[in-house]
């Protein structure tokens, strides 16, 4: 009975996050006449896009399903893979349902995207959403909620609700509740890696991306039960290692499997980094924008597109490996990632300093080939088995 | 009149304003080198977004490590300094300029008059048009030790600078930069130097424009990509709002006007121009290992740069923009929003429409570089936009800022020369 | 007659096109590059006046003097003759280069005999090489004569225990004399009475139509050079051309309609807009990498141990074409190995692989502006099937209905594009002043 449930939950899953070309949002829109706003990676206050009704869609590029055509015309070859496929299905249509896309601040490659949206999609939303680098309240703080503030016009400005701090607090609580599960599901793989592969985690997070939060945390919920009565998963010798890099440009399901089946418990990583970006809940009580901007300032995890202000690149990767117990990371990025690969040589080096065992590789988002990873990932394994039996 | 097939050029005679220019950075690096000893203070930042006035304002050196980097390539360091810094883990796929600091850096920080230079005192991070900025100077401040000024310049997305990116800017020019340059310096902020400073600035940002505008006759008296990389010189390191950058800029008009007179072509490598065949637009950063290789592609088709988008990388005075003293904070930031790489690509595609009609050029030169995406993202769209509204042809070169490798001399020769051959039919069947 | 010629040095081969004063093509040749380029350029230029003189001795012959059927083969049956007359001087050239290199080496006996052996083999074959149906691998002398020799001095080897190496070695440098020696003037008239002589049956007025052709004083009026390296070509700086230029030109003198180019080359591809007049308004070129370019074809054929044209008719016999995600180079010997180990069927690899490569050219396509009718495709590539069928089905799909254009001589359009140039510049001067001044 509940491997049917887990099934009946993957495919779902599965479904959802291989609609590149937005069916489920397409019936969302038919069902409730509302608008949809696509989003790229990394963070966007999607509780304000909900308490203005609009449904906010996650756009994390094309993976290793569609081909790209027109998408390579706009790039050189040294740029990532994401814009590429994000235009790609822009111009082919998959995207129609959208009445704009959001580009929050990442790297430059995003931020230029979004003026080539402008330039080809002149009719649709195309919003850049700056995120101070500066975290004084006084100051970001301000900007930030300005910015905000700005945004919701131009949502009210395109067909959407108006602003609402009642209902911007009932769409707080909503994802607050998200966040939560999606914590309880990551906690469950920390403590008992071999009932939630992450291929799995991964298939759902991204499948959370395209359908309204309530319905997202009910497939969290049933794929929480449903493990935990799922006796056949059983546990084994694998390493456990920490995944970075990965907050943007997703790496192809293949990649992950290829990772887990070379001997890796994959503990914590930053795939699909919105579900998690605001750790813990957001206030409900006093000014709710003025929560959104201070849970930004202070409550956002680390990533290397934002600023490090105490001066210790490194410190907050070291800690999420202690955090999960992990004894590896894998620093896994795509190609040409700009925030990732800068960042890379001083995490490396906080993690030298920590004595902790990593190893490193890049990835394209439509990569096939994972030979090398196999064998990079697997020697890795086991070199990190040896060490922990030759140190205990 | 020249044989057919090469302009002529006569012999080659270093210009008044070319030797001051190299005598104002000469001194500047001495001061730099010295500092140690002289106990002058000094501020790492960045050409986009540089806060020249204000640094100087308070007595401090600023040190430009892009201009580190530039330097170093056209020294012919850079290969090594690069290499360093990969096998020290950095990746192939990063912004070169990065890796040229990083590389020289660890092999002594030698700069470009062969004396060291100083340590950071502050790394004023002037996070402007660029990503890989703020990432640089982490990597500094791990290198260094040493504090950061993170001044965060928010981009235009939508084309315009609102009273809350103002405010931002000018909360955190309070609130964190000029605290930041009091405690280094232990000096007050002090407004009125400042506001003189911008006074001057406004003044040599005047003649600047008019030396950049001077391309628009015909013949162009400069070249203002090539040509244009020593005009900006002084006007986006150290000297801006200076009485020596005044002085530069109003010697430099004299020249230029004097050209015009007689009716003189720009300087080339190989001697001045007397042939001006083909005006074109380039969009996007030379490249600086094979700088004269590549300017002499140029110079010897006869093909003078009439306007560029790199030389407003360190601030766009063209389009009406000076600083204003009466508002000194306020300027700054807009000052700093203004800087081309922190345009939105719809501004981009205006801005060079526009120089392809005021300057007369026949077409548009996309050089893509491989470390830059903040100007490489889109480059290809805003080239295809471009050309359909203006309908004059663009043409498309890559290569890169520092790294020798991703430079080939034969595919680039052989892409201008189809170029301008296409430009020259083109012209001849209209 | 008066001829206008367009020599492009390519990195394989290089071409020569000879035009009229009308821009009519007269003749085109087509040799294999070598390290003395003016030799290259030279011995095209050559093949192109042996072209054109066949074609002279073609139009002498009155069609009343017999069916058209018999002439044809006849006239065919003459080139073939003469092409083997070529090969025989060619050959005795070489005999001598070799043995006059071998002596000079020193006494080797052992090592003579063998080689006297081979060479006497070659001069052997030679007829059979050259029978009705026979069948070469290649119409290049050094293809040709070096597949022959490395044959039979491995059989000499085996069965007279002489060096390998040292006849291979005799080859090189035999090979490099012999094929950078000049072009000679004379050879059309010297091959072609040869060829007459050699022929059985005969058509009543072939020999004196020979001598005719031969007879007829070719003035070359003006030349143009492109294609790589083309710097270091014998011509002066402004009788250069851009190859893209050329190549867009050529295009247009072969499909007047044509709007949009596209060429894959051997380790470039170029996609070139065009307008009314064949004049190039918008190029993209994928120059800086080989992926996507014919020589990927050619790492696969050689992964898969088939011949460059069999691939195409392979990958036609496809069921679905393979995802495959990268052309680079570097892997491709990788990726098809893991696609075999797979279980894929090697035809749905293949066209996998061709579909991967068209996606490329349809990326520089976009990137240049996109693609018109006419849509012509050149190059190497270009006589490919699967590649064809892969490029017609994706222009469709994203450009709608476009006619696309081949021509079995597309690989001379650069050629023929430079020759154009050149006639372009007797006829009108003063436009031509402009260009120069340009």
């Amino acid at each position: 009975m509940s491997v049917g449930r887990l099934s009946g939950v993957l495919e779902k899953a599965e479904r959802l996050a291989r609609d590149t070309s937005l069916e489920a949002v397409r019936s969302w829109k038919e069902r409730t006449a509302g608008l949809a706003l696509g989003f790229m990676p990394i963070y966007v206050p999607r509780e304000l896009l909900h308490s203005q009704g609009v449904l906010p869609v996650g756009v994390m590029g094309g993976g290793d399903d569609i081909e790209i055509i027109r998408g390579d015309a706009y790039y050189q070859s040294y740029i990532c893979h994401i814009p590429r496929s994000t235009i790609e299905l822009g111009l082919d249509g998959s995207l129609d349902c959208l009445d704009g896309m959001i580009f929050p601040a990442i790297c430059d490659v995003i931020r230029n995207l979004s003026g080539v949206w402008k330039l080809e999609f002149p009719d649709k939303l195309s919003r850049y959403l700056d995120v101070p680098q500066n975290f004084d309240p006084a100051i970001g703080g301000r900007f930030y909620r300005d910015e905000l503030e700005s945004l919701s016009r131009d949502l009210t400005a395109r067909g959407a609700g108006p602003y609402d701090p009642g209902a911007l607090r009932s769409s707080i609580a909503i994802y607050n509740a998200q966040r939560r599960l999606v914590e309880d599901l990551y906690a469950l793989r920390r403590d008992e890696p071999w009932k939630v592969p992450t291929t799995e985690l991964y298939t759902l997070l991204r499948a959370g991306l395209v359908v309204p939060p309530e319905e997202f945390s009910e497939m969290l919920r049933d794929y929480l039960s449903a493990v935990h009565e799922d006796a056949a998963r059983k546990p084994m010798d694998q390493a456990r290692v920490v995944l970075i890099g990965s907050f943007c440009e997703q790496p192809p399901l293949g990649l992950i499997k290829t990772l887990e089946r070379s001997g890796c418990y994959i503990v914590d990583d930053d795939l699909v980094q919105v579900h998690r970006f605001v750790r813990g809940d957001v206030p409900l009580e006093g000014d709710p924008l003025d929560n959104l901007v201070r849970a930004f300032l202070t409550q956002a995890v680390d990533s290397p597109t934002r600023y490090v202000a105490a001066g210790d690149n490194g410190r907050a990767a070291v800690e999420r490996v202690r955090r999960s117990g992990a004894e590896g990371v894998l620093f896994c990025a795509p190609s040409f990632c700009d925030p990732a690969l800068l960042d890379q040589p001083m995490a490396v080096r906080a993690m030298e300093r920590a004595r902790i065992p990593w190893t490193a590789f890049k990835y394209s988002e439509n990569g096939g080939q994972f030979q090398v990873i196999r064998e990079q990932a697997g020697t890795f394994a086991d070199s990190i088995k040896l060490w922990s039996e030759a140190s205990s | 009149m020249t044989a057919a097939g090469a302009p002529s050029t006569a012999p080659a005679r270093k210009d008044d304003s070319q030797l001051r220019q190299k005598r104002m950075m000469a001194e500047h690096y001495g001061r730099l080198a010295r500092s140690p000893r002289t106990g002058e203070k000094n501020v790492y930042t960045f050409v986009p977004g540089n806060l020249t006035e204000l640094v100087r304002s308070f007595g401090l050196l600023p040190v430009l490590p892009e201009i580190n980097a530039l330097q170093s390539a056209m020294r012919g360091k850079s290969r090594e300094y690069i290499a360093t810094a990969e096998k020290l883990g950095h990746s192939e796929d990063v912004c070169t300029y990065v890796k040229c600091d990083v590389g020289m850096l660890k092999s002594g920080n030698v700069g470009p008059t062969g004396e060291p230079l100083p340590k950071p005192d502050v790394l004023l991070l002037s996070y402007t048009g660029c990503f890989t900025f703020m990432k640089w100077f982490e990597i500094l401040r791990q290198e260094y030790d040493c504090p950061v000024a993170m001044l965060h310049v928010p981009y235009q997305g939508d084309g315009e600078i609102t009273d809350a990116m103002r405010r931002y800017v000018v909360g955190q020019l309070r609130d964190v930069v000029i605290p930041a340059l009091e405690k280094l310096s232990g000096k007050r902020y002090d407004e009125d130097r400042l506001r003189g400073m911008l006074a001057l600035s406004a003044q040599a940002e005047e003649d600047l424009v008019w030396v950049l505008r001077s391309a628009a006759h015909r013949p162009s008296p400069i070249d203002a990509y090539f040509g244009g990389v020593y005009y900006i010189g002084p006007m986006f390191t150290a000297f801006r709002g200076t009485p020596e950058a005044v002085d530069y800029y109003r010697a430099l008009r004299r020249e230029v006007q004097e050209r015009i007179d007689q009716g003189r072509g720009p300087v080339t490598p190989d001697g001045e121009m007397s042939d001006e065949r083909f005006r074109v637009v380039v969009e996007g950063p030379p490249n600086w290992t094979h700088f004269r290789e590549f300017w002499k592609m140029f110079a010897d088709e006869g093909a003078v740069v009439v306007a560029s988008t790199y030389t407003k990388v360190g601030g766009v005075f063209d389009f009406g923009f000076r600083h204003d003293p009466s508002r000194p904070l306020e300027t700054l930031a807009e000052y700093c929003m203004g800087c081309y790489t922190n345009l939105h690509l719809p501004g981009r595609v205006e801005m060079l429409c526009r120089y392809l009609e005021d300057y007369s050029a026949d077409g548009l030169l996309v050089n893509s570089i491989k470390s830059c995406n903040s100007f490489s993202a889109g480059q290809l769209r805003i080239l295809r936009e471009v050309e359909r509204r203006t309908g004059r042809p663009a043409g498309f070169i890559e290569s890169d800022l520092v790294d020798p490798r991703y430079f080939s001399a034969a595919n680039i020769k052989n892409r201008l020369e189809s170029y301008f051959q296409m430009l020259a039919h083109r012209r001849g069947a209209a | 007659m008066r001829y206008c010629v367009g020599i492009d040095l390519g990195s394989t081969t290089t071409k020569a096109v000879i035009v009229g004063e009308s821009g009519e093509i007269l003749g085109r040749g087509i040799t294999n590059s070598r390290s003395n380029y003016k030799v290259a350029c030279d011995v095209a230029l050559a093949e192109a006046l042996i072209d054109a003189r066949f074609a002279r001795v073609s139009g002498e012959l009155t069609p009343a003097a017999s069916d058209a059927g018999r002439r044809e083969r006849l006239l065919r049956g003459l080139e073939l003759r003469f092409r083997e007359q070529q090969y025989r001087s060619h050959l005795a050239c070489f005999a001598a280069v070799v043995l006059r290199l071998l002596d000079a080496g020193g006494p080797a006996s052992d090592a003579r005999a063998a080689v006297e052996w081979i060479l006497e083999r070659m001069s052997a074959e030679t007829s059979a090489l050259y029978a009705e149906g026979g069948r070469r691998k290649s119409d290049f002398f050094r293809d040709m004569a070096g597949s022959r020799y490395m044959h039979l001095a491995e059989q000499a080897s085996r069965e007279r225990g002489a060096s390998f190496d040292r006849m291979a070695g005799l080859f090189d440098k035999a090979i490099l004399e012999v094929e950078n020696r000049p072009a000679d003037p004379d050879s059309f008239a010297i091959h072609a009475r040869a060829a007459v002589r050699a022929m059985g049956e005969s058509l009543p007025g072939l020999g004196e139509a020979v001598e005719r052709a031969a007879a007829v004083p070719m003035e070359r009026h003006a030349g143009v050079g492109t294609g790589y390296g083309r710097s270091t070509l014998p011509f002066p700086k402004d009788r250069i051309r851009s190859e893209i230029l050329c190549h867009g030109l050529g295009a247009h003198a072969m499909f007047p309609g044509t709007r949009t180019v596209l060429d894959i080359g051997g380790q470039d591809t170029k996609a070139i807009q065009v307008d009314s007049s064949g004049i190039v308004t918008s190029f993209q070129m994928n120059d800086r990498c080989a992926a996507g370019c014919g020589r990927y074809l050619g790492y696969i054929a050689d992964e898969m141990n088939l011949g460059l044209h069999e691939l195409g008719p392979l990958a036609c016999g496809a069921r679905r074409a393979v995802r495959i995600n990268s052309t680079c180079t570097v892997f491709a010997g990788a990726e098809l190995r893991e696609r075999l180990s797979l279980g894929e069927r090697r035809e749905d690899i293949l066209a996998g692989l061709h579909r991967a490569i068209i996606l490329r050219s349809m990326s520089l396509l976009a990137r240049s502006g996109g693609v018109f009718d006419e849509f012509t495709f050149t190059g190497g590539v270009a006589r490919n099937p699967a590649a064809v069928a892969a490029l017609d089905g994706l222009v469709r799909e994203n450009y709608g209905a476009v006619s696309m254009n081949i021509s079995p001589d597309s690989i001379y359009t650069g050629a023929l594009g430079a020759a154009l140039f050149a006639r372009r510049e007797t006829v009108r001067p003063e436009s031509a002043g402009a260009e120069a001044r340009a």
